[in-house]
């Protein structure tokens, strides 16, 4: 469904991509993997139109995305989840989780916020308190109710876990594992691959602003060096 | 006591009509962060559309009714066509841009509707007094003037905190790119706010057509009082212009009705009727003063 070309991305006159191509596909849950300063996030923010790509193709079920504001990006069915959260600390959580919430097209009926909620059920007693008054799980929770609430076709997650506790991570990949069971298609950067093995179909792994491997969940887990370098915390 | 009470409304009728100014200004500045000193030519385009149509047609609601749009589509003209790309520039750019603005609009008037100011007329139904508190008549319009500017307050907070377009508002104030993210069309939302504000102004002028002269410049007095108030009630907040509002149009209406009197206690009349005047005059810049000492952010500053 998702369709990456060779896509070059600026900061500036400073390149951070360098010709990156990745594809998702209906019902997969695809990684992005790599250290820190890769260029993940810059392929994110570039897909979602939020940074220009100065060359390259992206297309969305065969239409092209890449010129698009990023209003008319996430309308066509990408629902973002960004690094850092970003919150609206001015709105409550029910209002955090109603402002972007749309018909997508991605699911045949889309989402109520009751339904949203089942999936992080400890939000439900959150919704009248403000953004800012949430612990960073609690953020990170709504972060993923307020994108699922736009009925995405495909769900971007900009490291989702980073910097919550185990518990709360495991919360999380819960979550995920739902929605995959749903037939959700999720793409989804994290650093810890671990966690991400038995969710996870297909992996890129960026260096230095391209992808230096693509291969699927049982190529990892036979290739000892890989797994080595980014088995995560 | 009686004139104490007509001295009150009076300062809640200026306060409310202070209200619909700032409201806009504060709203565009909160959430655009652009300073626009052109927002009392809307005040002065209500004013004119109005009188105009009124005088043509004799009705004080048709020219109400044509008025408001009139405001609110030249608001949104000037938001696509100048404001747009204001938006990213720094405060002196914005500065001047506006600025700009004020003289065209100056010109403009004097260009279609000559140097003469144009008079407004108190609609009859509105022409009588009304006893709020028996033994104190109080003009009928200047209540409707009142009763319109409290109802606005309550739309406002209605829209700001029960509509879906008033959520997503406050989303892109505070963080645009996410909310753009999550398929909000920041641009067209931004034009829709600047249109509301520049309404909200023309209401303000046509409100005050039949109490004021209807003329070029009418706009640049108003502003000075209108950012006084959102630097008190804290920028971006609507709430707090509301606050902010009241308390100016009070301060300054009792300023003038009551220091006279009160200088004169212990100074020569002639003397003390020209140190209450300018006392008068400075009280609102006193008080934004001290209000600005104990709340830096003013009294009711948004979230960040
Ligand atoms: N807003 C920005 N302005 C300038 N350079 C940036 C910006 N964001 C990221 N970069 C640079 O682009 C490169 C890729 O960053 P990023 O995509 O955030 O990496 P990752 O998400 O893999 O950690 C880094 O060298 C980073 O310093
Ligand atoms: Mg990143």
């Amino acid at each position: 469904m998702l369709k990456v070309e060779q896509i070059e991305t600026f900061y500036g006159s400073s390149q951070a991509l360098f010709g990156v191509s990745l594809e998702v596909r209906e019902g997969e849950v695809v990684t992005l993997l790599g250290r820190n300063g890769m260029g993940k996030s810059t392929t994110i923010k570039s897909i979602m139109g939020l940074t220009p790509v100065t060359s390259g193709r992206i297309t969305f079920n065969d239409k092209e995305i890449h010129a698009l504001p990023s209003y008319r990006v996430a309308r066509q069915g990408l629902g973002l989840v960004p690094e850092g959260r970003q919150i609206f600390p001015n709105l409550t959580v029910r209002e955090n989780i109603m402002v972007g919430a749309a018909h997508y097209g991605g699911r045949k009926e889309p989402y109520t916020l009751a339904e949203a909620l089942e999936i992080f059920p400890r939000l439900g007693e959150r919704l009248n308190n403000y953004g800012n008054q949430l612990s960073g799980g609690e953020q990170q929770m709504l972060a993923v109710v307020r994108a699922l609430m736009t009925t995405p076709k495909l769900l971007i997650l900009d490291e989702a876990t980073e910097g919550l506790a185990p518990l709360v991570r495991k919360e999380i990949w819960h979550g995920l594992g739902v929605l995959k069971a749903r037939g959700q298609s999720i793409l989804v950067i994290d650093k810890n691959l671990r966690a991400l093995m038995t969710l996870a179909d297909r992996h890129y792994i960026m260096e230095k602003g391209a992808v230096v491997w693509s291969g699927t969940t049982s190529e990892i887990a036979d290739n000892e060096e890989l797994k080595a370098s980014y088995r995560g915390v | 006591m009686l004139l104490v009470i007509e001295q009150l409304l009076n300062g809640l009728q200026l306060g409310v009509t202070l209200f619909l100014m700032s409201a806009g200004l504060t709203l565009i500045f909160g959430i655009m962060r652009v300073i626009n000193l052109a927002h009392g030519s809307f005040y002065m385009i209500g004013a004119y559309v109005a009188a105009t149509v009124a005088a043509r047609s004799g009705s004080f609601l048709l020219g109400l009714l044509v008025a408001l749009p009139a405001a609110a589509l030249v608001g949104m003209l000037v938001e696509i066509v100048v404001l747009r790309r204001l938006y990213k520039k720094d405060h002196v750019d914005q500065v001047l841009a506006t600025f700009g603005l004020i003289m065209f609009f100056n010109e403009l008037t004097r260009v279609v509707w000559g140097r003469q100011p144009l008079f407004m007329d108190v609609p009859s139904w509105l022409s009588g007094s009304v006893e709020l508190i028996p033994g104190i008549p109080y003009p009928s319009y200047r209540i409707a003037v009142i009763g319109v500017g409290l109802l606005v307050a309550v739309f406002l907070y209605l829209m700001f905190t029960r509509t879906r377009i008033g959520m997503q508002i406050r989303a892109g104030a505070s963080n645009r790119s996410m909310a753009g993210a999550l398929g909000i069309n920041i641009k067209l939302l931004y034009t829709l706010v600047f249109g509301l504000g520049t309404m909200l102004a023309g209401l303000a002028g046509v409100m005050a057509g039949p109490i004021l002269a209807v003329e070029a410049g009418m706009g640049e007095s108003i502003l000075i009082l209108t950012f006084v108030v959102i630097v008190i009630g804290g920028i971006g907040s609507v709430r707090g212009a509301f606050i902010g509002a009241l308390l100016v149009g009070m301060i300054d209406t009792l300023g003038r009705a009551f220091l006279p009197a009160f200088f004169r206690l212990f100074l020569a009349t002639a003397h003390a009727d020209g140190v209450a005047a300018s006392v008068a005059s400075m009280s609102i810049y006193i008080l934004m003063a001290i209000i600005l000492v104990w709340r830096p952010k003013g009294l009711l500053p948004a979230h960040t």
